[in-house]
């Protein structure tokens, strides 16, 4: 398949008109600052979300600058940093073999169980 | 404290918060990092927030004095005492008006200024006057921000590489004579404590305090150095072009 | 295999399911993304440069925090898009690397200098009014970390927009020379503003991929023509006039008619020939080549520190 795309989005002319159609040759530079994984706990009683992420030197940067990047500094919040490359993913090629499953167990489900109308707060 | 001395002292601090955010903001767009770009821009935005709350108390007082002789443009705003008073009239340290220099000399000033301002607002939180109590209030929690971040730079600047520790020893070498005239007027705790903090990020950044020396003095008395007038002829330069106008 | 798999692919767009950075694509679709959103992020990095011009100058406190607010937005909106690209296999330094060299390009836009206060007003109602139009779609782009990075970048833009209105809604009720300073502004930026849209249709005949696999939904001209519809109402609001003898309504097409855009300009300056694309490029490189030993020493400092914890 070829195509050449000539304009796509903002800030970007597309390959024939001398725009970088280059890709990552994977050599990430050894000085690069590690890429870390930023959650965020935004209000007391919630779970930590995931929020982004952001390059930091080491863990007490990447918080600091989350802070900055990502709420502004908002008071009461809790972060969480992780260094990307610990973070380990299910393949989605598996996604079936994983999630699937879980699919056919409706009784797994609260609402497989037909209860008569008096049965009332389960 | 008479009324022009309370006056004085606010626009002494509006006048620092304003130009050492000032110097902050010229690194908006050419930090080293894209991280530390928005880390010291929100620098920048804390000291324009304080010097705004100073200025504008400053130029209630003077407004309720409604005094012409006191010198001031009437009616004051925060605006007028920003961007009509020359460099005479400016009553900040010496220190926040330098050039920014590199990074090593814009996060030691940071660290040395900032570290005077959590010592002093500190103190301002107690004061009797309830709304420079408030405003120290909400500053306090800023500069203890500013501190922390530029404490960690200079530890990470001196315990880093061999350039870069001879940056920051030149930054040092630099900035020092500035440091003293920031407890002229303070309570001796406010120069004890400064110096601890120096003294324990220091030895975690491998550096060496320097020994005691002459320092230079002015910014009090509204005698600067060159640096302040270019500041003042960019920053008020619309002002100045096109007086009486809203924007 | 291969073949199955692009069905898949393509069936998951059609059926509007978000592509993830681990499923299967294809690699035209990963380069054409990466090309796409790093130039993307390269607009907005580059973009601070045309308004973090005035910060020092800003006429008035409250002006001033807003345009570093701003400004620094626009640094977070480059965070999160480089973030967005890297999720694709490729590092933020090689992004960089195909922007300095020149091999990226950045929108042709900023390449054009902010001479007034205006410019800001302008630079906020036209320029981001214009990439607003341009970046809605983008937040159902097919590409997850793209989708989601434009929703947060879409909730901060319009705040920009709105504050360029106002600081030109406010000039126009001012002096006669503030309002001859925001015209004069117009002026300059209303052209190339509507270039951003980029090159018509019928001459970007292969946008058609883009619009098949959804990385783009509406077409160049299209989103002009909404635009410039749009902006020849509002400037009714401020008193001014755009820079256009032929812009007149449209009772059939129920549009404005415009002039002949110069497309010759517009090529020339994405060809470098613009009025500040060498110090824009310039005034990046300095940056990050003034910084580079600032990232060494906190590289440094982090090994040692983690060294001696390992040592403890």
């Amino acid at each position: 398949m070829s195509y050449s795309i000539i304009k796509l989005y903002y800030g970007d002319y597309g390959e024939a008109k001398n725009g970088a159609a280059d890709i990552s040759t994977n050599n990430t530079p050894k000085e690069e600052w590690p890429l870390w994984e930023i959650f965020i706990r935004s209000k007391q009683g919630l779970d930590h979300k995931h929020a982004g992420s952001l390059h930091a030197a080491d863990a007490a940067m990447a918080i600091e600058n989350a802070r900055d990047v990502y709420t502004r500094r908002m008071e009461g919040v809790s972060i969480w940093a992780v260094e990307s490359k610990y973070i380990h993913a299910s393949v989605p090629e598996e996604a079936g073999s994983l999630y699937d499953p879980a699919n056919d167990k409706a009784y797994r489900h609260p609402t497989f169980y037909d209860l008569p109308d008096e049965v009332k707060y389960m | 404290m008479t009324t022009l001395n309370k006056i004085n002292y606010l626009l002494h601090l509006a006048d620092n918060a304003l130009i050492i955010g000032h110097r902050c903001s010229e690194w908006c767009g050419h930090g080293p990092v894209l991280e530390q770009d928005i880390a010291i821009s929100n620098i920048a935005l804390d000291y324009i927030g304080q010097a705004r709350n100073f200025y504008q108390y400053a130029a209630e007082i003077i407004n309720s004095e409604n005094d012409p002789s006191l010198g001031f443009v009437l009616p004051a705003t925060e605006d007028s005492l920003a961007y009509l008073r020359d460099t005479p009239d400016f009553k900040n340290n010496l220190i926040v008006e330098l050039p920014n220099g590199d990074w090593a000399v814009t996060t030691l000033r940071l660290f040395l200024f900032s570290t005077y301002q959590f010592y002093l607002y500190n103190q301002l939180v107690n004061d009797a006057d309830t709304q420079l109590s408030a405003i120290a209030e909400k500053s306090l929690k800023e500069v203890t921000y500013h501190l922390r971040w530029s404490g960690d730079w200079v530890i990470r600047l001196g315990d880093g590489t061999e350039e870069s520790k001879l940056k920051i020893e030149k930054a040092i070498e630099y900035l020092w004579p500035y440091t003293g005239e920031m407890f002229i007027n303070n309570d001796d705790s406010i120069s004890s404590d400064w110096n601890k903090k120096l003294s324990s990020i220091f030895h975690d950044a491998t550096l060496t305090i320097p020994a005691k020396s002459w320092m230079q003095e002015g910014g009090l008395k509204g005698i600067h150095t060159e640096h302040l007038g270019y500041i003042l002829a960019e920053m008020q330069y619309l002002q100045r072009a096109y007086p009486n106008s809203e924007w | 295999m291969e073949k199955n798999m692009e069905t898949i692919f393509q069936d998951k767009i059609d059926k509007e399911i978000r592509i993830e950075p681990k499923d299967w694509m294809p690699e035209k679709y990963r380069q054409t993304l990466i090309r796409q959103i790093s130039q993307h992020a390269h607009s907005e990095i580059i973009g601070m440069l045309p308004e973090g011009n005035w910060i020092t100058r800003a006429p008035s406190l409250k002006r001033k925090a807003i345009l570093i607010a701003k400004v620094q937005d626009e640094a977070g909106h480059g965070l999160y898009l480089y973030s967005a690209a890297e999720t694709l296999g490729i590092s933020r330094d090689e992004m960089y690397d195909q922007l300095h060299s020149g091999k990226a390009k950045y929108s042709s836009i900023f390449n054009y200098p902010t001479l007034s206060w205006a410019d800001m007003g302008v630079v906020g109602w036209l320029v981001d009014g214009a990439a607003i139009m341009n970046q809605v779609p983008l937040c159902r782009s097919s590409f997850g970390p793209y989708a989601r990075a434009m929703v947060r970048v879409c909730k901060e833009e319009s705040f920009h927009q709105r504050q360029g209105f106002e600081i030109l809604y406010v000039l126009s009720k001012g002096t006669e020379a503030q309002r001859k300073m925001a015209q004069d502004a117009i002026n300059r930026w209303w052209w190339p503003s509507i270039m951003m849209f980029g090159p018509k249709d019928d001459e970007s005949p292969n946008s058609i991929q883009s619009m098949k696999w959804k990385i783009k939904r509406f077409s160049n001209d299209e989103l002009r023509q909404k635009f410039i519809d749009v902006c020849a109402e509002q400037v009714k609001v401020l008193g001014f006039t755009l820079p256009d003898k032929d812009l007149k309504w449209n009772e059939e097409r129920g549009h404005y008619d415009f002039g002949e855009i110069n497309w010759d300009e517009f090529w020339q300056v994405i060809a470098g020939n613009g009025p500040c694309n060498k110090e824009r490029l310039d005034a990046r490189k300095k940056a990050w080549a003034d910084g580079e030993w600032v990232r060494a020493a906190a590289t440094a400092h982090a090994a040692k520190k983690a060294a001696k914890r390992t040592a403890a």
